[in-house]
């Protein structure tokens, strides 16, 4: 066999079971052995994306939900980066403020929900609060570890070679840092996204949850079916544009060199 | 025609060929006064003498150097061994100005900054893994402002070391000869007057070790700075340098010229001679 002939058929090969899946799902469906009540067909799902495509809804919500995710994201990640650069490099600031964010970290974001909706009732600033809260400590975490753990050997030379505090921050310590940071933002974008889905179940009057939840007060289950895959779609498309910036600026790293 | 002139090559090799080819007999070698007086004249004023004037040295309670007291010329070739702990790292820690001494001064006769004219090269390469090649020797080059400029002076450095192809390389990529090599263009480019090397051979394969002996000495040969190798390594002590300092438990027990002619021979008696003379001090008893 080719080399590129066998990479298309093990390409090929990690679609087989999930087309399996589906036909049999589809099949299941119009046998009656699966209740429409319980999950409809992929084709009522796939009908109901056309009917929420033409009517403009479904935009609408993906919009509202993209929105809350990266305004949350920006808020949280830019203050736990930013916490985490300083706590990194000063030990005052380290001193001064990291035993009191690792006690919050221990409180499940999840649970101030109910405070939450208090404060803010249940408009944007519920849910931008939640995600940034969310997204801040796999952030923080992953730049403060980056940082801390820079080679000191590097470090001693750059201040052998005379670099400037700027320079060794920005030559040694912040490249050194840079593949914890990226572990903590793909962690940070999987929760940025349950977070969202949490928050705008429980109370919401637009995005995708809101879109689910009111889906269920009128059965439409293939609606809500529909709901939980854009969401996953979503999901999947944040880690995968984590990826390429990974990919884009750790090309020096030795896992990313091309074999 | 050609004969007359293939004669002349053998006769007066070009300045840059001399290390290539080894001496073959040893007695032309050895009546050789010094091997290669035009070569260290010239160079010699870019090198810088300094002196050790009972410096002692404490981490704690611990004291590593109990007042040592070392004069090296400039542009000598010295070496420094001792057993491991013996305060022979301290001692270029103390030279390079990244520790100051407990007691006692270090004069360096020159009236720049230390910091300008040190240069150290340590058992590891400490190369950015982040910097292609050239970037990575463009770090000892901060005098330069201009990028440019920047790029072609390391690309002449990597050429001295026999790297020149390996410019746009991740280091990830390169042996560990190839990344130490790396590390002395890094040092040799801000053309410092003392270079202090720390055990920087030490991690390679025996052969690549040899090869970095030579191209180290070629270089020293060719620029002429002031030389401080530490290492645990006798043959490759009394191979390399002109002097050879014993540092036994925080002082000097032994210090003794090697006036060897260069290139010299690895495996040849003289050096083997000095090399028990050396061996016998460090372990205490006949080697």
């Amino acid at each position: 066999m080719s080399a590129p002939l066998r990479r298309t058929v093990e390409g090929g090969a990690g679609w087989v079971l999930p087309v399996l899946l589906l036909v049999g799902w589809e099949a299941a469906a119009r046998l009656g052995e699966i209740p429409p009540t319980i999950l409809p067909a992929p084709s009522d799902v796939a009908a109901a994306l056309w009917k929420l495509t033409v009517s403009g809804d479904i935009f609408k919500h993906i919009g509202v939900s993209a929105w809350r995710a990266l305004v949350g994201f920006a808020i949280g990640g830019a203050i736990g980066f930013a916490l985490g650069l300083a706590n990194g490099i000063s030990g005052i600031s380290r001193a001064a403020s990291d035993t009191t964010l690792q006690m919050v970290r221990n409180i499940p974001h999840l649970a101030l929900i109910p405070l939450v909706i208090l404060w803010f009732g249940i408009d944007e600033e519920a849910k931008l609060f939640l995600v940034a809260l969310g997204v801040f400590f796999p952030i923080y975490i992953n730049t403060l570890h980056g940082i801390r753990t820079v080679d000191p050997q590097l470090i001693e030379m750059g201040r052998i070679y005379g670099m400037s505090r700027l320079e060794l921050f920005a030559r040694v310590i912040l490249p050194g840092a840079l593949p914890s940071i990226f572990v903590g933002l793909r962690y940070a974008l999987g929760i940025m996204w349950l977070t969202l889905i949490v928050a705008e179940t429980i109370s919401a009057s637009s995005g995708l949850g809101y879109m689910a939840m009111q889906a269920r007060e009128f059965l439409l289950i293939d609606v809500v079916v529909l709901s939980i895959l854009i969401y996953a779609l979503l999901g999947k498309l944040a880690d995968s544009a984590a990826r390429l910036l990974e990919r884009a600026f750790l090309t020096w790293h030795p896992a990313f060199q091309p074999q | 025609m050609n004969i007359a002139v293939r004669d002349t090559d053998t006769v007066a090799p070009p300045a840059g060929l001399r290390f290539e080819g080894a001496p073959f007999f040893l007695p032309e070698a050895k009546s050789a006064p010094l091997p290669a007086p035009a070569a260290r004249e010239a160079a010699a004023p870019s090198g810088a003498a300094f002196t050790f004037k009972g410096v002692r040295k404490a981490f704690g309670p611990k004291t590593v150097l109990h007042g040592l007291d070392l004069h090296v010329p400039a542009g000598q070739f010295v070496a420094v061994i001792g057993k491991s702990g013996c305060g022979k790292s301290t001692l270029l820690r103390l030279l390079t100005g990244l520790d100051a001494p407990t007691a006692g001064t270090l004069e360096i006769a020159s009236t720049e900054r230390r910091a300008d004219i040190t240069r150290v090269m340590f058992q590891e390469p400490r190369l950015l893994p982040w910097a292609r090649v050239a970037a990575n020797v463009a770090v000892g080059l901060s005098h330069m402002r201009d990028r440019r400029e920047k790029h072609a002076a390391a690309l002449s450095l990597l050429a001295q070391v026999g790297l020149s192809d390996r410019a746009g390389e991740w280091p990830a990529v390169l042996s560990g000869g190839q990344r130490q090599r790396v590390a002395l263009a890094r040092a040799l480019a801000s053309r410092p007057r003392i270079l202090a090397l720390d055990e920087p051979l030490g991690a390679l394969d025996a052969l690549t070790r040899i090869e970095m002996q030579m191209l180290l000495e070629r270089i020293w040969l060719k620029q002429g700075f002031t030389a401080v190798l530490v290492t645990h390594d006798v043959a490759e002590a009394v191979a390399l340098a002109d002097r050879v300092v014993l540092i036994e438990d925080g002082a000097i027990a032994l210090d003794v010229e090697v006036p060897l002619p260069r290139p010299r021979r690895r495996g040849s008696p003289e050096l083997a001679r000095l090399e028990g003379i050396i061996l016998e001090q460090l372990l205490g008893a006949p080697a």
